[in-house]
């Protein structure tokens, strides 16, 4: 079902929590919605849930008004964060609810209920678990559970909040894999929530990134990565390095610092900053350089190493430890970026917010 | 002296052990034990005379009416109750919280009085009731509207915190799966407080039986017709018929043992759930 969504905003008390969403998802996509806490992702899932009401603006689902429709008659698929198993009910009694529910005319016969659940418990891989109650499951089986109680419905739209938040790596790196086969199996739309960036790019078509209640971008996970729109963006994509640095033709300069491997821009001259990801970013040995290492470590893979230069904030990169044998504290390093993104802008940010600070935004691929 | 400090630790949890079933033998069970003992002091025949006497058994069957009637509203009142509290916010939320809890710092008499004032020949409501020829004091409704008030807040407090530990996901998930009210309340929100709901019943129904206060002020003891069994046991004792007074206080007694046990057993239900 495609979904188009239109200036949604939703404010709680005196928080303004969606400002004005507007966001098409294709029939049949998979999209994550990508953001810190508080950056209203949870709040937009449980608005085209029909759990929480917007206070302005539009949704329609397959031509269908759904602002018309409770959450009762949207037919969504919706998967908690803390899975809302019903704890009194086995299994099996969990997955048949909502096909047990439905008015009489509607719903399956009991053999067709069955066999549905049958369905369900080997879609699931959880055969031998029908029986069992909630309390009995580990997290990664609840959360098939609640999963498969979801997809039962045959919903039009699956809605997963942070599906995998509870759950130890390993687990989660199964189910992805799993919950991308489902999708595909069913071709339900599916939306998810999470905060995990790893999560979201592996498992999504196409990613939404929010904050403070805004869409920040909307793209696959190498647009996101090489061309992020907003400062935000790429501080969240782990570009945590921000350098003032001045724009000149195209390129930002700065002394110690080699952006030759970087394109040049269509922005204006002027001052801007850089924003570099800690491990991509390559040392080269030059004394007339400001930048003096101040102290090296190691995490095994890599070599943490921390440049400090005068009026600079302190630079910490991540470097493969092969790669940086040279590296000792107290030797000066020119910077040679090899990927970054310049926005021009001052860099102390305007109190309104970084979003609004960047009409014009350059990237280096 | 190690010796003899492992002999004081040991001396002391004896004592304070010692003392407490002491007092409890001496203020529960033996008030307890006093109550059959005199109940049957002349003989099985006094005994079953004295409780088959056409005034205790009508007073037997009137306090049965009350609970009857006062137990069932208090738990559909504590469950919504309970429900508007936890689920919605709402103005005056924080009131509600506090009338649900008025009945116990209330004294029953004051309660009853209040009745008294409101339903009286001279009181607010008095002369209208009295037009339509309806008679709520010295009757039936004064006494269950009594009773009702003063075990309004048992099943709404067991069951309020439940629901809002619980939180509201579950419900939440019923309703995107297509369940309506009443499928979402009999199949998902009762099946988890069903044990703090048996919980609240009982006591409530102990307390409805047992109340002597208010009812007192409100039903005016008219000997077979408005005599709940707490008030018949006064009645009797003032009329110097102490063995019949202890018939009808046993009767009232094994009532409260019978809600004990369900209580305790209920109670251990509930912590295995």
């Amino acid at each position: 079902m495609a979904i188009e969504i239109s200036d949604i905003s939703k404010q709680f008390g005196k928080t303004q929590v969606l400002r004005g969403i507007d966001l098409s998802i294709m029939d049949r996509e998979l999209v994550a919605l990508l953001g810190p806490s508080g950056s209203g992702k949870t709040t937009l899932l449980r608005i085209i849930a029909g759990l929480e009401w917007p206070d302005a603006g539009q949704l329609v689902v397959a031509g269908e008004d759904w602002m018309q429709l409770g959450a009762k008659d949207r037919r969504i698929g919706f998967v908690f964060q803390s899975y809302a198993l019903f704890p009194h009910m086995t299994v099996r009694e969990n997955l048949a609810f909502g096909l047990t529910v439905r008015p009489k005319a509607q719903r399956p016969s009991a053999a067709q209920i069955t066999s549905r659940v049958d369905e369900l418990l080997t879609l699931l891989q959880i055969d031998t678990l029908g029986e069992r109650y909630p309390a009995q499951l580990s997290g990664g089986q609840r959360q098939r559970v609640a999963l498969g109680r979801a997809l039962a419905i045959e919903p039009r739209v699956l809605l997963l909040d942070e599906p995998f938040g509870a759950l130890d790596a390993a687990i989660r790196r199964d189910l992805r894999r799993w919950l991308r086969e489902v999708h595909e199996r069913t071709g339900s739309t599916t939306i998810f929530v999470t905060h995990d960036q790893e999560e979201a790019f592996e498992l999504a078509d196409r990613v939404v990134v929010m904050e403070q209640g805004r869409i920040a971008q909307i793209g696959t996970a190498d647009q996101i990565h090489d061309h992020p729109a907003t400062p935000f963006v790429a501080r969240f994509m782990g570009a945590v390095i921000e350098l003032p640095v001045t724009l000149r033709a195209g390129r930002a300069e700065l002394k110690g610092v080699d952006t030759s491997a970087l394109p040049r821009r269509p922005l204006g001259d002027g001052p801007a900053t850089l924003f570099l990801a800690p491990d991509q970013v390559a040392l080269e040995a030059d004394p007339a350089s400001p930048f003096l290492v101040t102290a090296v470590s190691s995490t095994g893979k890599l070599l943490r190493v921390t440049l400090e230069a005068p009026g600079l904030p302190v630079v910490d990169l991540d470097l493969p430890r092969l790669q940086a044998r040279g590296v000792a504290v107290g030797q000066n390093f020119r910077l040679r970026p090899l990927a970054g993104a310049v926005f021009s802008a001052p860099r102390s940010a305007s109190p309104a917010g970084l979003i609004e600070m960047t009409p014009v935004k350059e990237n280096i691929a | 002296m190690s010796i003899a400090h492992h002999k004081e630790s040991r001396l002391v949890p004896r004592l304070l052990i010692g003392l407490a079933v002491a007092l409890t033998l001496l203020m529960v069970v033996a008030p307890l034990a006093f109550i059959f003992w005199s109940a049957f002091s002349r003989g099985w025949n006094v005994y079953v005379s004295n409780i088959l006497h056409p005034v205790t058994l009508h007073a037997i069957w009137l306090t049965t009416l009350v609970a009857l009637i006062v137990v069932p509203l208090n738990v559909a009142f504590g469950v919504a109750a309970a429900w508007a509290v936890a689920r919605f916010k709402f103005p005056g939320r924080g009131l509600v919280l506090t009338a649900i809890e008025i009945p116990f710092s209330v004294s029953p008499i004051i309660a009853g009085i209040c009745y008294l004032l409101l339903y009286g020949r001279q009181g607010l409501l008095g002369p209208w009731l009295m037009e339509h020829e309806m008679q709520v004091l010295f009757a039936l409704p004064g006494i269950v509207l009594v009773t009702m008030f003063v075990t309004s807040p048992f099943v709404a407090r067991e069951v309020l915190p439940l629901m809002q530990a619980q939180g509201s996901e579950q419900e939440q998930a019923a309703v995107t799966l297509g369940a309506n009210g009443w499928q979402i309340f009999r199949r998902v929100t009762l099946p988890n407080i069903r044990w703090a709901l048996l919980y609240g019943a009982v006591l409530c129904t102990a307390r409805a039986v047992g109340e002597f206060g208010g009812v007192s002020v409100v039903s005016g003891n008219i000997r077979g017709q408005t005599n709940t069994l707490p008030l018949h046991v006064e009645l009797l004792f003032n009329d110097l018929n102490a063995v019949g007074a202890f018939a009808a206080a046993s009767t009232l007694t094994v009532i409260a043992l019978v809600a004990l046990v369900v209580k305790s057993v209920l109670e251990s239900r509930r912590h295995q759930a």
